[in-house]
């Protein structure tokens, strides 16, 4: 116990020292009067004294408890940030106007999401808490109006349409490329080149290959051609790197071709079409994002346009946060489905 | 290099059947290569009685493996026959491999990786799952029946993998180095559970080994290959009584085979080092 004493007291004596010195700098540069011009590196010096401070209070917590704190660590931080940010634009160092303070993004999320906006007939989220009352008035045409008005389903069924049209034809190819010499030698070259070529480049191709330029159909066909190109050369990779001496295995346990398929060459692909697929929905995102920018009516990427020209920055940062909490729902379903899908990766 | 004639011989006596159960002639393999052919295996013959256990040493490249694989059926031989003779009436599979890499599936539980060769051919999952039970018992895996490879160590993966090869109840049971990748403790292990589970239906077994202790206590039959290319240099029988068990490895007789084994391949493992022991 005496020992556990020992050792600990240099730490505290550290943590203690690190907590006066934060005191001392933020109450000089207080007194000084020095935020408006030092107030990076003020913030600078706070925070190499807040690595400083957590790692040794990291020290100190009992292993059973170490998880518990890195997972405070990862969450706090951002929550100090967001905090500094505030406590930054009500003190007037930051320009709300560029840079608005995250309670004002609060407010304009909320804005978006409960109002409909006349002047582009939309709204964030289509107003579900209306489908019972357009039901009863509409039928299923009005609940299909509320859809259509949102910005947030109209992304959403882009970015998955896309992603279907594109990742499941990748996989069939990719097997392809994977198991057949002949096929991956015809295609891969091409692929790998038109692999590095930016998506979106294609868009204006696609414009003109549909009847309606303006329409779903290029927007997806953009989104479902970068994922295919992911998609394809990540499963033939999986099916290329399976271990050969379980192939072996296979076919000395008699299996089949469609039983090696289904016991050996899919499964053993797994693993990296995963990691193909979740690549292509981040690319999906970013692709149909940058899509909106350019043609669109309605969606996430149309939003955040939107609000920038008409200068009101709460509502740009909002549709920034809602595309980033889309990505986050996206790749998070995905994890989900890999994990019942893979059982054998858990750990 | 020894005759078929000493061959049989060596199972007159112990075997009942006069037919073997392996007969491979003539067995020549060469690879292409982009100066010329390379020959791997040339010339080899293996005769093998039906519930003989046979252990083929040599020093590394020498083609051991591939003869394997060939009589495996999973490589084209160049020229030669090679033939594994069926029980007509008992429809068992030829034959079912043990690999040194385990080569069991990562995304299948212990279970239905011992079920693989069953489900294969397309055996109800009840009827499986009964064979595999009771495989799994006898290699003391029973608890782990549920668990993936990735939870299991080299050891309980091998016996996986032995298990797999032995519920499949091949008409011979091929083996290629399948204690290489396990530690020396784990190796006795198991070297003394498959003696023990070798004893209970004495199948007929091809077993390449590194290790002149293993061909010596698990084998009927020693073949010594040459180097590259793999030739049969010289065959001996084991004449130590059976049951064996570890402590089997201590006495004088034991010594004395490893003496006259390691006396033939201690040249052609030389040669693949290239310096003179």
């Amino acid at each position: 116990m005496s020992f556990r004493l020992l050792r600990r007291q240099p730490a505290v004596r550290e943590i203690l020292l690190a907590v006066s010195a934060a005191v001392i700098l933020n109450g000089l540069v207080t007194i000084l009067r020095s935020w408006p011009d030092y107030w990076p590196l003020t913030l600078f010096i706070n925070f190499i004294l807040l690595v400083f401070i957590a790692e040794r209070i990291g020290g100190l917590i009992p292993i059973r408890y170490k998880p518990l704190y890195d997972r405070l660590l990862a969450f706090g931080f951002p929550v100090l940030v967001l905090l500094c940010w505030e406590v930054l634009v009500n003190a007037g160092l930051l320009n709300g106007r560029w840079f608005p303070a995250p309670s004002s993004i609060l407010a304009a999320l909320w804005d978006l999401a409960v109002n409909y906006d006349r002047f582009n007939k939309s709204s964030l989220i289509g107003r579900p808490w209306l489908i019972p009352e357009e039901w009863v008035n509409h039928g299923l045409v009005g609940v299909q109006s509320l859809f259509s008005e949102s910005h947030v389903y109209a992304t959403l069924s882009r970015v998955f349409l896309g992603f279907m049209f594109g990742s499941l034809p990748g996989i069939v190819v990719g097997m392809a490329m994977g198991m057949n010499a002949t096929i991956r030698n015809m295609l891969d070259m091409t692929l790998s080149a038109l692999y590095v070529l930016p998506k979106i480049a294609i868009f204006p191709i696609m414009m003109l290959l549909f009847a309606d330029p303006f329409g779903e159909g290029p927007k997806i066909a953009v989104v479902a051609i970068s994922a295919f190109f992911l998609v394809t050369i990540s499963t033939m990779t999986g099916v290329q790197q399976i271990d050969p001496v379980l192939i072996q295995a296979g076919r000395n346990y008699g299996a089949n071709r469609w039983q090696m398929f289904r016991h050996v060459i899919i499964p053993g692909a797994l693993p990296m079409i995963f990691s193909g697929l979740r690549l292509a929905l981040g690319t999906g995102l970013i692709v149909i994002v940058a899509i909106e920018f350019v043609r669109a009516k309605i969606g996430v990427g149309r939003v955040i346009l939107y609000y920038w020209e008409i200068l009101s920055t709460p509502k740009m940062y909002a549709g920034l946060f809602v595309a980033m909490i889309l990505g986050v729902i996206l790749t998070y379903g995905l994890q989900l489905i890999e994990r019942l899908i893979m059982p054998w990766q858990r750990k | 290099m020894m005759g078929r004639g000493s061959c049989f011989e060596s199972m007159i006596g112990r075997k009942m059947t006069l037919q073997p159960k392996i007969v491979a002639r003539n067995v020549v393999k060469t690879y292409p290569s982009a100066d010329g052919k390379v020959l791997a295996i040339d010339d080899f013959n293996l005769e093998v009685a039906d519930g003989e256990f046979v252990c083929i040493v040599g020093p590394s490249g020498c083609g051991k493996s591939t003869f394997l694989r060939i009589l495996a059926g999973l490589i084209p031989l160049t020229s030669g026959t090679v033939e594994i003779r069926r029980d007509i009436q008992a429809k068992k599979p030829l034959n079912s491999m043990v690999f040194q890499e385990y080569a069991i599936y990562p995304w299948k539980t212990v279970r239905d990786n011992v079920a693989f060769g069953l489900e294969m051919r397309g055996l109800p999952k009840k009827t499986r799952y009964t064979i595999v039970d009771d495989w799994l018992n006898r290699v003391g895996l029973q608890q782990f029946a549920n668990y993936y490879p990735h939870q299991l160590s080299g050891g309980m993966k091998q016996r996986v993998s032995i298990a797999r090869a032995l519920a499949n109840d091949p008409e011979v049971l091929l083996m290629d180095e399948p204690l290489g990748a396990l530690d020396a403790q784990m190796r006795l292990v198991l070297q003394e559970e498959l003696l023990k589970l070798w004893e209970i239906d004495r199948k007929t077994v091809v077993y390449i080994t590194h290790s002149i202790d293993e061909a010596i206590l698990l084998g009927d039959r020693v073949i010594v290959m040459t180097a590259h290319p793999g030739r049969k240099k010289v065959e001996f029988t084991i004449e130590i009584p059976r049951p064996r068990v570890i402590e089997t490895m201590a006495t004088p007789e034991f010594a004395a085979y490893k003496g006259i084994i390691w006396e033939a391949l201690k040249n052609e493992v030389a040669q693949v080092y290239g310096e003179p022991l």
